[in-house]
């Protein structure tokens, strides 16, 4: 455990977050992330491209001479902070954390180059749902090693140049590249339409082995640090549907009051800044450990993914309610990021799962089943 | 070497000269301690020549690791805590020179305790109403009025006292804030039985109590601006106390699952899980605020750490006690003791599920303190404060 980590924000992270939010401000209104649940979807490449390339953003965990900008997990973490607050429809967390960390595993550094400068987008073909303790592929490669099998609901598939499939092998996992085009990629109808979920079938594609036997070790580690980030994406949203519900509370007035003024309107808001400072401390800690590959980092993903899973929902649950019947339509944002926070609480092992694992780690274990005191 | 490198080869050097001229292993604590006050190694975040060395707080942390690896003894901060906590940053804020070098140093060392007289029986979350009057007689002020919820009374050298001296004006206006004797014969204190069977606190009578001026903190009906300072610094130190993990109320529930096999059901794992990383959470909350606050002062988000460590405090022992079954029912002893200092580290868990239902009241009930989070750091409406400007001695009680 680190106890001089730094929880607070440096300077570099604050510029960071400014130039995203002055890009998602003028780029991803919410009135174009809404029109993406009817099937708009002509804001995304364009808005991806201006962050990948403009920003620089798709291998900001690549380091400079493996052909990125060698940032750490601390500054992407402020990114997706950012774009929990916009709920912006970019496969950020998909591309350039989760599929880049395991590329950087791998080795690759060709496709990871390609990767890290934008060119091309990636994803890791997993259920999207997938703990990082409980990867279990459902991918065979057959004797001349072209891939048969089927994954369901995965993450960033669409928009993915390259797949790279977790494949079951005799000595373990192995890890696959394989062209999108040689895939049949199914889109779903998903709760979060921002993240647009697909189904990746493989019927005898073509593919190139990235990782041999331990490719497990490559897609667990990216899963965890894609679990210790989504709780900064958690915490954007939180941060999102407090501040707008504060603000509107403000100004609606109710029997001739401003509703934010009434006793039992201020302490659920009260409550829920305290929750949000939590998400914050518990999203920090868990960045600045991933950054610094601390022992810690493995407990601090599970309890950040614990605690931001709840906080943003809570937040995006609030934030429905307290709008009252506007919270409730299709014009207002605010049913974005309650879908956001649902999904993404389902994300990467849900709180349960990731309190389970916890358990584990800090020697508080789960009894067997069936055991009574 | 950059800054923080050379402050931190500075005060191992003041370190090891105290060390060299102080042997902890042949030297009395209290001479060691005053030493180690002037040598500036005490809070070294205070000015110097006051036991500190007008450095960031955080550095306090390196000395103190120093100080226990050579075997030095510690101030026991849970003894003296109110002087600490409270008494000690608002003489700093708002004392005089005068003050300061008077009580700081026996403050720090322990020679002397302090406690806090604010609360009383008509003026507990609307603290502002304090009855007390302090009437000016000369150079000093005759103070008279009954105080309550004292923590320590009964061991404190001083206290920190909030008093009405002036009735006319409305009531924030009428308050001022003095430094109290005692010894003095007007005070006088008597115990206060509580829930756990114990008296942790005191009822505190002021009969004719003399306190010169000299001994008043702040300007004259300026009370209620020192006394806020108290309470955020209060809220701090409530809220934000574990450093370590585990060293709070979540320890002792992880200790018994771990060398408990027989009460682990796998029913009660998830809100024992959820428990831990709601504490682990909090004290990271904690520490961040620490950070944040490293350079400036306390503000309202402290109030938010004593909420949750209230909250936390509460479900943990109350799930200890659930967790422990048969033994959950009993209770160790309900003779009626005073102890020296508040202890949940040295009870039994049924003792620690009475006493954190405290925690939401003292030191500013969680009501006031979500009115306060909600209006000064959410910047909601007020709440209707019907005796805003109406004089103290107008207001209906």
């Amino acid at each position: 455990m680190n106890d001089d980590v730094n929880l607070l924000y440096t300077d570099v992270e604050t510029a960071l977050r400014e130039s995203v939010s002055d890009l998602l401000t003028a780029r991803c209104s919410p009135e174009k992330v809404i029109a993406v649940f009817d099937g708009d979807r002509e804001i995304q490449p364009k808005l991806w491209r201006s962050l990948a390339l403009d920003l620089g953003l798709a291998g900001l965990l690549v380091p400079e001479e493996r052909g990125g900008a060698g940032a750490s997990a601390r500054e992407a973490a402020v990114v997706l902070e950012e774009l929990g607050r916009f709920a912006a429809p970019v496969p950020f967390l998909t591309s350039s954390v989760i599929a880049s960390a395991a590329l950087l595993h791998a080795g690759d550094d060709r496709l990871l180059a390609t990767v890290a400068s934008g060119e091309r987008t990636a994803a890791v073909v997993v259920p999207f749902s997938t703990a990082p303790n409980d990867l279990r592929p459902t991918v065979r490669a057959d004797g001349q090693g072209a891939l048969n099998g089927r994954v369901t609901s995965v993450a960033g598939a669409l928009e993915a140049d390259v797949l790279l499939v977790p494949v079951a092998a005799q000595d373990g996992v192995e890890l696959h590249a394989v062209e999108a085009g040689a895939a049949s990629v199914t889109p779903v109808v998903s709760m979060d339409m921002t993240r647009q979920l697909a189904d990746v079938d493989l019927d005898a594609a073509p593919g190139t082995r990235v990782v041999e036997a331990g490719g497990d070790t490559a897609v667990r580690g990216a899963l965890e640090l894609g679990a210790a980030l989504i709780a900064s994406e958690q915490l954007g949203v939180a941060q999102w549907c407090l501040d707008t519900t504060v603000s509107y509370l403000r100004e609606r007035t109710q029997f001739g009051r401003s509703v934010g003024g009434f006793q039992a309107i201020k302490h659920r808001l009260a409550d829920l800044y305290v929750t949000t400072e939590s998400a914050r401390a518990a999203a920090r800690y868990a960045a600045a450990t991933a950054a610094d590959e601390d022992s810690d980092r493995h407990v601090a993903a599970l309890m950040a993914k614990s605690y931001c899973s709840e906080a943003a929902v809570r937040a995006a649950e609030e934030c429905v309610q307290l709008h009252g019947g506007i919270g409730m339509t299709w014009e207002h944002p605010a049913h974005l990021y309650l879908k956001r926070a649902k999904a993404d609480q389902i994300a990467l092992g849900n709180p349960q799962a990731a309190r389970r694992q916890l358990g584990e780690l800090v020697d508080l274990p789960m009894p067997p089943a069936g055991s009574t005191a | 070497m950059t800054t923080e490198e050379t402050v931190r080869a500075d005060l191992k050097e003041r370190v090891d000269a105290l060390l060299t001229t102080h042997d902890p292993a042949t030297t009395d604590q209290l001479v060691f301690l005053r030493a180690q006050f002037d040598a500036g190694l005490a809070w070294v975040h205070f000015p110097e020549g006051l036991g500190g060395l007008g450095l960031p707080r955080a550095h306090q942390t390196y000395v103190n690791e120093l100080l226990a690896a050579a075997g030095a003894p510690d101030n026991d901060p849970r003894r003296i805590g109110i002087g600490l906590g409270m008494a000690a940053p608002t003489i700093l804020a708002f004392g005089t020179d005068e003050q300061k070098r008077r009580f700081l140093r026996p403050l720090w060392t322990g020679e002397e305790v302090w406690c806090q007289l604010f609360s009383e029986p008509g003026a507990g979350s609307d603290l502002a109403a304090v009855g007390t009057r302090a009437v000016r007689d000369g150079d000093t002020w005759v103070v008279n009025g009954q105080k309550v919820w004292t923590s320590s009374a009964h061991k404190a050298r001083w206290a920190i006292l909030l008093a009405r001296t002036d009735p006319d004006v409305p009531k924030h206006a009428g308050m001022s804030y003095f430094i109290c004797d005692m010894t003095d014969p007007g005070v006088e204190v008597r115990p206060l039985r509580q829930i756990t069977g114990e008296a942790e606190f005191n009822e505190v009578f002021l009969s004719d109590a003399r306190i010169p001026d000299a001994h008043r903190l702040g300007e004259e009906g300026e009370g209620w601006k020192v006394a806020n300072a108290t309470l955020m610094n209060e809220r701090v130190a409530i809220g934000g106390n574990a450093a370590q993990r585990e060293v709070s109320m979540i320890g002792f529930v992880a200790n018994a699952w771990r060398t408990r096999p027989e009460l682990r059901r796998p029913e009660a794992h998830d809100q024992l899980t959820s428990l831990w990383v709601e504490a682990e959470v909090a004290r990271l909350s904690g520490k961040r605020l620490r950070q944040k606050l490293a350079a400036g002062e306390p503000g309202p988000e402290g109030s938010g750490m004593k909420l949750t460590f209230a909250r936390l405090t509460q479900q943990i022992t109350g799930f200890e006690l659930q967790l422990l079954g048969e033994e959950g029912l009993r209770y160790a002893d309900w003779t009626m003791t005073r102890p020296d200092i508040v202890d949940f580290t040295g009870r039994d868990a049924g003792y620690r599920y009475l006493r954190a239902k405290g925690n939401s009241i003292e030191g500013g009930t969680s009501e006031i303190l979500r009115n306060i989070i909600a209006e000064r750091v959410l910047k909601l409406p007020a709440e209707p404060r019907a005796d805003k400007d109406i004089a103290w001695k107008d207001i209906p009680r």
